[in-house]
């Protein structure tokens, strides 16, 4: 579970986040929607500790993030941000590996070498672990960076955009591995997602934030509806029945 | 409480097959870097032979051995294997493959630092001096790493230019302050890297840069995480800022102590680390030995030419280095430029 209480941070008078007050519950899949700049990935970034807020308290798994060390954090919480231009040249197995960082502190003992493997297979990465990931394509460097942060085996699983670039097929294929990890392995996963569609489809729950707050949390129904996304997205969208089930159309 | 991965029976993560037994050998001693090591000591049997001076056929030749083949042959070692891991270290920490002690102002802060020495205790030991050098070195570094923080560069090729800038302005800050202390020959002497004046009782100091070698070996796969960006280093629990501040720490130990000792290794390491990461990427520990023997076979083999080239004189290692080095730095440029 995570709980965030009261939490703000500003960049200047015009720009600032929060306060925002929320409970992600345990489990399942949260979707982080709402238009650009809204502060989505700031409030990932600071449940993630990677960011310093200015005001209030998160909790994770009941460990308040500011006070616990990062070492021990980084058992029970992993972030995955969205631009990631590692110059290092490593095989994605190398990657994955130092997901067990938290662990083995770079000594990998063979029973990280085992979750590294299964990381890798969840992935579908088997056949391309040996690669380097600047010989892969953006998708597949993109699933070796999520099998990097499975294998850090965190109950909570916070993913930026991990969808970004990815065209049709892969996107699909990321967010069919998503949902696998939080029914199969029973993961807490926060993502923010650009396209409500995808989070309304994947997701258990969505909440909507909008200039730095938090204007709509709820299930996908509650939330798929033409007057709720106009109102957050600040564009006309309607909602309508397709084959799969809802969809937000909006051109 | 949730299942993780560690208790899941691996039919259930992954359907197509049982988990294969794939873990990667992690033998220190392959083949290929025992022949390497091999060739290492053929080169420094080399080494040892190759000079003006018949050590054979001479009365005193076991003498003159003794007094500076030896010592200059294990100064090349020693000099090799440390800048060139500096340099890996350096990449590593700035995630940028062009910059080196040579390219980031270290070497130039060591020099700054040896001559205020040189001005303020004419009579200090070498030792002194070494740790001034050292402690110039490691602050210049965190002016460089400081500035590269607080601006974003867009270009990975801006950043060494950047660097040698940095290194332009503390030379001609260390040249104006020897011109007017009427220091500019022993300056340029000391700061002209060569072996030719390695001799016994008077290089041993360099035997310290030892510590720099074994302490990067065993905070190796801090630095490559560290390599990985400020975020994925926090994401798995790393105190990144600790880890940069021992990376230069280390760093400016190896530079300064050379540049005592030795002088300034051009381009050294660049060379090195580029080319280790070419055949076998950037994990780091597993790279170690190799960036250490190619270290030592660059150093070797430029300063044997350099023994070699106008017989009976000599041409300092720095210079042969500095063409070398200008020659893959280029490569490195236009392989960046084609790669995008």
């Amino acid at each position: 579970m995570i709980t965030l209480t009261s939490v703000a941070k500003s960049y200047s008078s015009e720009v600032a986040i929060g306060p925002v007050d929320l409970t992600i519950p345990a489990g399942g899949i949260t979707a982080l929607v709402g238009p650009n700049g809204a502060g989505k990935s700031t409030l990932l970034t600071m449940i993630g500790r990677l960011l310093a807020m200015d005001e209030g308290a998160i909790e994770v798994a009941g460990l308040d993030i500011a006070t616990t060390p990062s070492k021990d954090l980084a058992k029970i919480v992993s972030i995955l941000r969205q631009e990631n231009h590692f110059v290092a040249r490593l095989t994605v197995r190398q990657l994955v590996g130092f997901g067990r960082f938290p662990y083995s502190r770079g000594r990998l003992t063979l029973g990280d070498e085992e979750i590294v493997s299964r990381s890798i297979d969840f992935l579908g990465m088997g056949e391309l672990e040996g690669r380097y990931l600047d010989e892969l394509s953006g998708g597949q460097r993109q699933r070796a960076y999520v099998a990097m942060v499975l294998a850090q085996d965190t109950d909570c699983l916070l993913l930026d955009e991990p969808l970004n670039n990815l065209d049709m097929q892969h996107s699909v294929q990321m967010m069919h591995h998503l949902r696998r990890a939080a029914t199969e392995l029973g993961r807490t996963i926060v993502i923010v997602l650009h396209d409500v569609n995808f989070a309304s489809h994947y997701a258990d729950r969505i909440c909507a934030i909008k200039d730095g707050r938090i204007v709509h949390v709820g299930l996908p129904e509650e939330i798929m509806r033409g007057d709720v996304l106009t109102e957050i997205f600040d564009t006309p969208v309607d909602v309508v029945d397709g084959p799969r089930g809802r969809l937000a159309v909006y051109y | 409480m949730t299942e993780s991965l560690t208790d899941l029976p691996p039919a259930v993560t992954s359907p197509a097959a049982p988990v294969r037994a794939r873990v990667p050998k992690s033998r220190l001693f392959t083949w290929p870097l025992l022949a390497g090591l091999a060739a290492t000591a053929g080169l420094v049997a080399l080494s040892l032979f190759v000079g003006v001076y018949d050590i054979l056929g001479a009365e005193d030749g076991a003498e003159m051995f003794a007094i500076t083949r030896i010592p200059r042959t294990i100064a090349l070692v020693l000099a090799g294997a440390a800048m060139a891991m500096s340099g890996m270290v350096m990449q590593q920490l700035t995630q940028n493959r062009f910059v080196e002690p040579s390219t980031a102002g270290t070497t130039e802060w060591a020099g700054l630092g040896l001559l205020l020495i040189m001005i303020v205790m004419p009579e200090a030991p070498l030792l002194v001096k070494m740790t001034g050098a050292v402690l110039t070195a490691f602050v210049g570094t965190m002016v460089f790493f400081g500035f590269l923080r607080r601006v974003t560069l867009r270009s990975s090729i801006i950043v060494p230019i950047v660097g040698m800038m940095l290194g332009a302005v503390v030379g001609a800050v260390s040249t104006f302050i020897a011109l007017s202390t009427d220091m500019l020959q022993s300056m340029g002497v000391w700061f002209l890297g060569s072996f030719t004046s390695v001799l016994q009782g008077q290089y041993e100091p360099l035997w310290a840069v030892v510590i720099v070698v074994v302490a990067v070996f065993v905070a190796a796969d801090r630095f490559t995480v560290a390599g990985l960006g400020q975020d994925v280093a926090t994401n798995v629990g790393l105190n990144y800022n600790r880890v940069v501040l021992l990376g230069t720490g280390l760093i400016a130990a190896a530079t300064g102590i050379v540049t005592v000792v030795v002088g300034n290794l051009p381009f050294l390491g660049l060379i090195v680390p580029n080319i280790v990461s070419l055949f076998r990427g950037d994990d780091l520990r597993s790279n170690l030995p190799w960036v250490c023997l190619l270290g030592i076979w660059v150093v070797t083999v430029c300063d044997i030419i350099g023994r070699v080239i106008v017989m009976p004189f000599e041409v300092p290692v720095a210079t042969i280095l500095a063409v070398l080095g200008a020659v893959v730095f280029i490569l490195l440029l236009l392989r960046a430029r084609r790669r995008g």
